[in-house]
């Protein structure tokens, strides 16, 4: 994959390198620790971007293409900053079946913008998951940590309008 | 002493639907009523039933609320809990008698034919209380092996009862743990366990650590005893909050009791255990993936052999299993394996749990006898297919798996039989589909999936699932040719044999099951150039019957891009150029004059 110009700079704050210092420092010899410091580095940043893979290389002592190799292989890393909203709408088997390809279809008429993609304005962005596991509910979606099942197209609608 | 006992599900699926806030009102209320000491709230894990969700048991009467609504609970509080009168119109109807009485949840359809073994206390205890689940002989087993048993007692138990991976692969428990104990005698060694439930659909790994986590952990340390490990991991999906912060718990709880740790039960024998988080890597499911992964890599597969008994994590003999597997170890040793083979049929013993989802009423989690049959499952379990539509195909395995068509509606479900007719058991996902699912776009579906997800290291897995998905793609778009339908097979062969690792050498299996089963439905894309299930748009042309349309004008106020025209009270007609094909008019017209085809 060809490193993209992330759309936003990097701001990250002391307050945040030092907690990610502190988490390094933590784990930095435990067996396998890389995983979990990129986990946590995530939850501190919101995401990953290139200034963040330097920090963790240079104190773990690791080439900085092997912290970039495992930050690109999983989904759940980003390089790039997610939006306000992170909308995942379910592409799994039992939500398939049940319509979610459609909802999917719609929000990104709606927000204008495709799959990993975030809005202009920082405010959405669209990913498509594999299953939650909340097959009973199918077809959903989730915004943040907040789940919407048993959805039809024409609820994107009021779904969005409760975020705008 | 409480008087009454309320269970509200506090699974994935009924939390999704509003059961934490049920909880917090539910409380709210017992409190205004001055009834908190006399009724006691348990969150527990998954009843099963998510399409009822949320689900609400009042004990001692066993009455079956669903489909709960905050709304709703200040009536149960004051009706039910405080004057003794069930709130019949939220009752679920299968529990109802015609004359009006209560049955039993174990007498409905769904639960009437299941055994839970794997399952046995999810619904039914909190799973952040490790009393409750000493109450139900928890930790028992693990007491019994370290103090009576030796390993090869421990393991010869296992392979008498014949359980056999639950994940899939449907290897013998018991000789892989041989394995582990006696390729490499002593040393450092490793007892993992699966947690990365990545088959789309199904999710009965997340309910039990989110139900019954502490089953777990007490297999995982059966396990380290029997082949002399004294480290284990989980590692679980990062999508799995809940059971994440379930488990930790219930981790830290087993330490406080000394039931993880040193010398457990004074025996000497000591187990420590700890969760490493997945991060959204459908490969990462595959053995020699998930450790090279828990080793802070690339979750890229590894030849095999080595196999893990050998070297596996870190390069030492490892254990393998996933989190169903483990759930039925504690019951084998507490009720020995001739009770466990008793279940089942000849070479697959005990229960499998099925995850049922898609076109089915009941969906959710049912736990049934290997050997039970598909019609019982949909049918009765799953109480048939809503709107009353045909059953088409039950999709079973994932995008490893494959389908079965209702010629084989009878087949006895084991994982023999479905690896006969070229399915797999898998993990346990079953996916029914009806009339109204076209099974090429359900064979892209799933290879756009094994596309997205392969790991890249291997190139028969590599190109060639990408190539198989452009010729579905083909073919769905209504420009395949016969040609590419024996290119397309010939293509499926050669990447289950060339691949390295499962996920490339059966992510061809949905292609050959739906050819196999569905090969007129490929030929109807490519020769008559139609989709006979009405899904894939490009093939589709929307038709106005102009004797049945009465000209009220609602099709043509629907249409988004105004593709259809005619004056009031005249037969309208589509402009198929114009039409996009989204089927808002066929939706609207109140009197079945337009049709797809």
């Amino acid at each position: 994959m060809a490193m993209k110009k992330p759309s936003v700079p990097f701001s990250g704050t002391k307050e945040q390198e030092a907690q990610l210092l502190e988490v390094i420092a933590e784990h930095k010899n435990d067996q396998g620790a890389l995983m979990p410091i990129l986990q946590k580095a995530q939850g501190i940043y919101g995401y990953l971007p290139m200034e963040v893979l330097v920090i963790i290389s240079n104190e773990m002592n690791v080439p900085l293409e092997k912290a970039y190799g495992v930050a690109t292989f999983y989904s759940q890393f980003s390089l790039n900053p997610k939006g306000k909203y992170t909308i995942s709408v379910c592409l799994g088997t039992a939500c398939y079946v049940k319509g979610s390809g459609d909802i999917f279809a719609k929000l990104e008429e709606k927000l204008g913008i495709g799959n990993g993609g975030c809005t202009p304005d920082g405010k959405f962005s669209l990913d498509a998951c594999r299953c939650i596991g909340a097959c009973g509910l199918a077809p959903v979606l989730t915004v943040n940590d907040e789940v919407f099942g048993r959805l039809t197209v024409d609820d994107v609608d009021s779904v969005l309008a409760k975020f705008a | 002493m409480y008087r009454s006992h309320v269970l509200v599900c506090g699974g994935t699926g009924c939390t999704s639907s509003g059961s934490e806030e049920i909880i917090r009102v539910l409380k709210d209320e017992l409190d205004k009523n001055g009834l908190t000491s006399e009724v006691s709230v348990v969150k527990t894990g998954c009843h099963g039933l998510c399409a009822l969700g949320p689900i609400m048991i009042v004990y001692p009467e066993a009455v079956f609320y669903s489909m709960v609504e905050t709304k709703d609970v200040p009536e149960i509080v004051s009706e039910h809990l405080l004057k003794g009168r069930v709130v019949s119109r939220l009752v679920y109807d299968e529990t109802v008698s015609s004359e009006g009485e209560i049955k039993s949840l174990a007498d409905t359809n769904f639960y009437k034919k299941q055994h839970r073994i794997a399952l046995r206390n999810c619904g039914v205890i909190n799973p952040e209380n490790i009393e409750e689940y000493i109450g139900t002989r928890g930790y028992e087993a693990l007491g019994k092996v370290v103090t009576e048993m030796t390993p090869d007692d421990v393991i010869k138990c296992i392979l008498d009862s014949g359980l056999r991976g639950r994940g899939g692969g449907g290897f013998p428990t018991g000789r892989k743990w041989q394995l582990a104990k006696d390729l490499v005698k002593g040393g450092q060694k490793y007892v993992c366990c699966n947690a990365d439930e990545g088959d789309p659909g199904a999710f009965m790994d997340r309910s039990i650590l989110e139900g019954d986590p502490h089953a777990l952990i007490e297999a995982m340390a059966i396990a380290g005893y029997a082949i002399g490990a004294n480290q284990g991991y989980v590692y679980v999906r990062a999508e799995y909050p809940i059971a994440v912060e379930r488990l930790q718990i219930a981790i830290n709880q087993a330490k406080e009791y000394g039931l993880l740790g040193e010398n457990i039960f004074g025996s000497g024998f000591s187990f420590d255990l700890g969760i490493r988080l997945g991060a959204g890597a459908f490969v990462c499911g595959e053995e020699t993936a998930l450790m090279t992964s828990i080793e802070g890599n690339r979750g890229e597969p590894r030849p095999r052999p080595p196999f893990p008994a050998e070297k596996g994590l870190f390069g030492k003999p490892t254990v393998l299993n996933n989190v169903e597997t483990y759930a039925n170890i504690p019951q084998i040793i507490l009720n020995g394996p001739e009770w466990f083979s008793a279940m089942g049929t000849e070479k697959s013993k005990g229960t499998k749990v099925f995850a049922l989802g898609g076109k089915i009423k009941n969906t959710g989690l049912v736990e049934i006898p290997m050997g039970t049959t598909l019609r019982e499952v949909v049918e009765e379990i799953g109480g048939g297919i809503p709107n009353g539509k045909k059953f088409k195909a039950a999709q079973t395995g994932g995008p490893s798996g494959g389908c079965i068509p209702a010629e084989y509606f009878d087949i006895e479900m084991d994982y023999d039989n479905l690896i006969a007719i070229g399915s797999m058991m898998g993990s346990g996902g079953l996916i029914v589909m009806d009339e109204d699912n076209c099974m090429v776009d359900i064979a892209k579906f799933f290879l756009e999936f094994t596309v997205d997800e392969s790991c890249g290291k291997c190139t028969p897995c590599r190109i060639g699932t990408k190539r198989l998905y452009e010729i579905l793609d083909k073919i769905t778009k209504g420009n395949g040719t016969l040609e590419d339908i024996d290119k397309l097979e010939e293509l499926c062969y050669f990447i289950k044999e060339n691949s390295l690792c499962g996920l490339g050498q059966t992510a061809p299996n949905p292609v050959l099951s739906t050819l196999k089963f569905f090969r007129d439905e490929y030929v109807a894309h490519v020769v008559d150039k139609k989709c006979p299930a009405g899904v894939c748009k490009d093939l589709l042309r929307y038709t106005i019957d102009p004797d049945k349309c009465k000209g009220c004008t609602m099709c043509a106020r629907v249409c988004p891009n105004n593709a259809i025209s005619g004056a009031v009270k005249t037969p309208h007609v589509i402009d198929t150029d114009k039409c996009v094909k989204c089927g808002a008019c066929m939706e609207k017209c109140k009197f079945g004059a337009i049709s797809k085809c």
